[in-house]
């Protein structure tokens, strides 16, 4: 068996038959980590110690003969969960050196699942980027080709799923953060619907935008991964109360008379022809299943990129004011006075992007400009739901491209903020509404680059959107391809 | 010609929910610094608030006691500001749709009119922490114990006239919090302060530029400090200056306001809806729980008191003034004269609690005490002179009125027998006086009662001497 490739399922039945222990498994998994993150940097903490305690504590739970579906399974988190005891930056300077006194509620639940937590994942510096480029530990390499981004801001979470060096990641998106990193690097993510995973411990950016969720190989690996993050929070005020799901169970569901809406705003100027001809050939996989495709308008979409930036900024403007030198941060040395103490230390601790975003925000909530930006925003943002309620009403899902092109370079935008920002063109919508959507494996370019394909669904249509995907996965083989580098012998 | 004054109040009560506002933290005053918080109200990194329901009760219960509009969908907004005991670097508070909309509150004017002064709104928000400077020469402590204690912001209309309306407004609105018991009402805790927006015009002029005196929190500070604003306004305007509009400081060593920020120094607290929690909604039978959990109100509970007992208006208002005090009154009235029991705890009890300084609460005499001894004055046990000397005594030393009354031998004389002997004493002994009585000096009869109580040690029963020595002075 070949621990790398082996499905979650897989690994629960070869550990409940202890063809592997947990310790075995977390080890192989290491192991993998310590040969191939120099090259990635997917990871800004490792805890081998922690990880090898865990996974012993596993074997433990297994030998009494505990059945948890993801009981002994390795995995890491993106670096925005706090975890008790282990260092949560954020990929930032500003808390380098802070170490959680608590643990997220995705990071219990997936604790008490009884998974094993490798380490902490590289990412866009408080989540903000496309790239990964922005984070205070280093840009992350997208393992199919070292010298191009992996996306971001979930960058280490996809790349170090695409290189095998987890089964399992966490990662977060507010504008496309799991999907996007998902399609560049060919893995499989969900941002589920909004309030259905908690926020509480999940470093905010934009909070009426952010949602947790899975990054793994499969749909299926998503479903089983997705059960154990979803659920009503009492900690966490958006959490919904009805927000627990099955998703495994419905996953073979066939697709006869599926109604998928093909939005013709996504497939305009700007769009790849590579990517473009991958996501048609992925959506006549659909057909040949028997879904019903049909042309839809998301006319609002082309609103979607400017409103987030106007939203996004606004909320994260107050939401790190948090971070000022005071308490746990960063604190530049030598202060004279205090405004001097916050001026030198949110400009030493934060990085440019951030600096810019939290720099928008305060412009578009200032007094004078509030109702020009921020409420006009917010007006947009009622269409663009809007559009999604009349799509819903003749379709059951919404299907199109992650993102306009394959990876890019490494350093290709990152001089040039707004076309960084368009990376997220098709993705964003999803989150001003609040829906489902996934991006799975699609095909690839000429240059052997991954394309993802994007999965839209109603409120509460988690469920539907992996069946969906996992049909296609029945039929296609492009989320079985691996990177080189994950295939190099140890 | 004359100035008027324009008096408008921002009222902040902190509620006294057992938890904070938004997390699970105690909010006890007093505690060693930090020791009250959680990763909530430290604002670590992903933390989140959670709305304490208690909180919202208080807040319509106040709305329904000042007749308010209840607005069953109020947004909290994020007032955005940097300060090191705002560990978020926001306040949670409402902004655009507060909890409770227009109101009114009566208050009652020196010269016995009435006057109703409008409430704009109150609403929800939570307390930052403290800065300590004391303890830390060249630098500062930060105390988060109270950031996130629930506050009721709770603004008035620009309708007092002087700053005795604002306080009979204060010492209002400060009782009907403490009625509803959505606050204790501690002011040098700084559980009830306030901010005063204070500006002069002529009578019938258009208002004019204002100051706001920030964190009174004592009533005489509120009348000091709008009194200094009055003559400090009057002067600049008199010699031909204009109002700034700013922020002011109350010094209350020194009696007088000092600026503090300009409006062009004010900060843009760019508010907007926060995002961590959904619009606070609730429904009507929400609104009628609060309602009919309400205890009977100050307004209400004077006219009761006037019908109840008969007492003049100027009595049930005494009494009916603080919770407490009514409480305490009805428990004595209870089986007493109830005007007597009104004259014993309007003069004696509320005197000797305001020469010790001490609040109802703390009141060393129990009111069933008080009962017993005016019992005591109505059964003829004791006199109401030594009544008086009784009741000083149980409020500096306790005890129980019934036991001191015997060990003292305080017990009135009514043996008319023993009372007699005493008086045969006092004419033996006052020749000259007797003869005076007699031939038409009928004011002695006071110096002869004086004489007997004197002997009898005031223990005498008044009623018995008087016949007696009218009858024996008679021969």
């Amino acid at each position: 068996m070949d621990l790398s490739e082996a499905s979650l399922r897989e690994l629960r039945d070869a550990l409940r038959s202890r063809r592997v222990s947990a310790q075995e498994l977390t080890r192989f998994y290491l192991d993998r980590v310590a040969a191939h993150n120099p090259a990635l940097n997917a990871f800004i903490t490792v805890t081998e110690a922690a990880a090898l305690a865990a996974a012993a504590a596993a074997d433990g739970r297994l030998a009494a003969g505990e059945e948890g579906a993801l009981l002994g399974i390795p995995m890491a988190h993106k670096d925005i969960f706090c975890t008790a005891g282990v260092r949560t930056t954020c990929a930032s300077r500003m808390l380098e050196r802070f170490t959680a006194p608590y643990n997220a509620t995705v990071v219990e639940c997936l604790q008490a699942a009884g998974m094993v937590m490798l380490g902490k994942l590289n990412m866009d510096e408080f989540a903000m980027g496309s790239s990964n480029e922005t984070s205070h530990f280093g840009a992350v390499h997208n393992p199919w080709d070292l010298q191009r981004v992996p996306g971001g801001s979930s960058g280490g979470s996809a790349a170090a799923v695409a290189a095998r060096l987890v089964p399992a990641a966490t990662g977060t998106d507010t504008g496309g953060s799991i999907r996007q990193p998902a399609a560049l690097c060919g893995v499989t993510g969900i941002k589920p619907t909004y309030g259905r995973v908690s926020r509480y411990g999940m470093i905010a950016f934009a909070s009426s935008l952010d949602q947790g969720g899975p990054l793994a190989k499969t749909a299926e690996d998503c479903a089983l991964l997705l059960e154990a993050m979803v659920g009503h929070d009492p900690r966490d005020a958006t959490s919904h109360p009805e927000a627990a799901g099955v998703f495994a169970a419905t996953l073979d569901a066939p697709l006869q008379g599926l109604r998928v809406g093909v939005p013709e705003e996504f497939f305009g100027a700007g769009l790849d022809p590579e990517v473009a001809a991958a996501v048609e050939a992925g959506i006549r996989v659909l057909a040949a299943q028997g879904a019903v495709i049909k042309s839809i308008h998301l006319p609002n979409n082309a609103h979607a990129v400017s409103t987030y930036y106007v939203l996004a900024p606004a909320e994260a403007s107050s939401n790190l004011a948090r971070f000022d030198g005071v308490r746990y941060t960063y604190r530049a040395a030598g202060v004279e006075d205090l405004t001097d103490l916050y001026q030198r230390s949110r400009y030493e601790g934060f990085g440019a992007e951030v600096r810019r975003r939290i720099l928008i925000g305060t412009y578009v909530l200032s007094a004078g400009y509030y109702d020009a930006y921020y409420l006009k925003a917010q007006q947009v943002r009622s269409l663009i739901r809007e559009d999604f309620r009349q799509a819903f009403a003749d379709v059951d899902v919404i299907v199109g491209p992650t993102t306009p092109t394959a990876a890019f370079a490494l350093g290709d935008k990152a001089q040039d903020p707004v076309a960084m920002y368009l990376a997220d063109i098709y993705t964003i919508a999803v989150n001003l509404a609040g829906i489902p959507a996934m991006s799975i494996p699609c095909g690839f370019t000429a240059g052997g680059l991954p394309i993802g394909m994007q999965l839209m669904g109603n409120y509460f249509t988690d469920g539907l959107l992996l069946n969906v995907a996992h049909r296609f996965q029945q039929e296609t083989d492009w989320h079985r391809q691996r990177p080189a580098l994950a295939s190099a012998k140890e | 010609m004359e100035w008027e004054v324009v008096i408008g109040l921002e009222v902040h009560a902190q509620l006294n929910t057992a938890t904070k506002i938004f997390c699970a933290c105690p909010t006890v005053f007093g505690a060693a610094p930090n020791t009250q918080t959680c990763p909530v109200c430290l604002a670590l990194p992903g933390a989140l608030p959670v709305l304490n329901a208690a909180a919202v009760d208080k807040a319509i219960a106040l709305g329904l006691a000042v007749n308010a509009r209840i607005n069953r969908r109020s947004v909290f907004a994020r007032k955005n500001y940097f300060y090191p005991d705002l560990p978020k670097g926001y306040q949670i508070s409402q902004y655009e749709l507060p909890i409770v909309g227009q109101g009114q509150l009566t208050i009652a004017l020196a010269d016995g009119r009435e006057k109703v002064v409008g409430i704009t709104r109150a609403h929800l928000e939570e307390d930052a922490g403290k800065s300590l400077h004391e303890a830390f020469p060249g630098q500062t402590g930060i105390d988060l114990n109270r950031a996130g204690t629930p506050l009721l912001e709770i603004v008035s209309e620009p309708d007092m006239r002087s700053p005795a309306e604002a306080v009979a407004y204060l010492k209002k609105l400060h009782a009907l919090v403490r009625y509803l018991d959505i606050c204790d009402g501690n002011m040098q805790e700084g559980s009830f302060r306030c901010d005063a927006n204070v500006s002069l015009r002529r009578p019938g002029a258009p208002f004019g530029t204002r100051a706001e005196v920030k964190n009174l929190n004592s009533f005489r500070f509120l009348e000091k400090a709008i009194e200094y604003e009055m003559e400090r306004q009057r002067d600049i305007l008199e010699s031909g200056g204009k109002i700034i509009q700013e922020t002011r400081l109350f010094d209350a060593n020194k009696g007088e306001t000092r600026s503090m920020r300009s409006k062009e120094e004010a900060n843009d607290y760019r508010y907007f809806p926060d995002p961590d929690l959904l619009p606070l909604v609730f429904d009507e039978a929400r609104i009628a729980s609060v309602r009919a959990s309400l205890p009977e109100l100050p307004d209400a509970k004077r006219d009761r008191f006037m019908q109840q007992y008969g007492l003049p208006a100027y009595d049930a208002g005494v009494l009916t003034a603080s919770r407490a005090v009514a409480d305490y009154y009805e428990t004595v009235a209870m089986g007493v004269d109830a005007k007597m029991a009104a004259n014993w705890v309007m003069g004696d009890l509320l005197g000797a609690l305001n020469k010790a300084g001490l609040e109802m609460e703390s009141c060393p005499v129990a009111a069933e005490k008080l009962r017993t001894l005016l019992q005591r004055i109505g059964d003829q046990t004791i006199s109401g002179k030594i009544a008086k000397d009784l009741f000083e005594m149980i409020f500096a030393e306790g005890g129980e009125v019934d036991a001191i009354i015997a060990s003292r031998g305080l017990r009135q004389i009514t043996d008319s027998g023993a009372i007699a002997g005493l008086i045969d004493e006092i004419i033996g002994a006052n020749p000259q006086q007797v003869a005076d009585y007699r031939g038409g000096r009928d004011k002695l009869l006071a110096f002869f009662v004086g004489q007997v109580m004197k002997a009898s040690k005031g223990k005498a029963n008044p009623d018995q001497v008087n016949a007696l020595l009218r009858e024996k002075l008679k021969a």
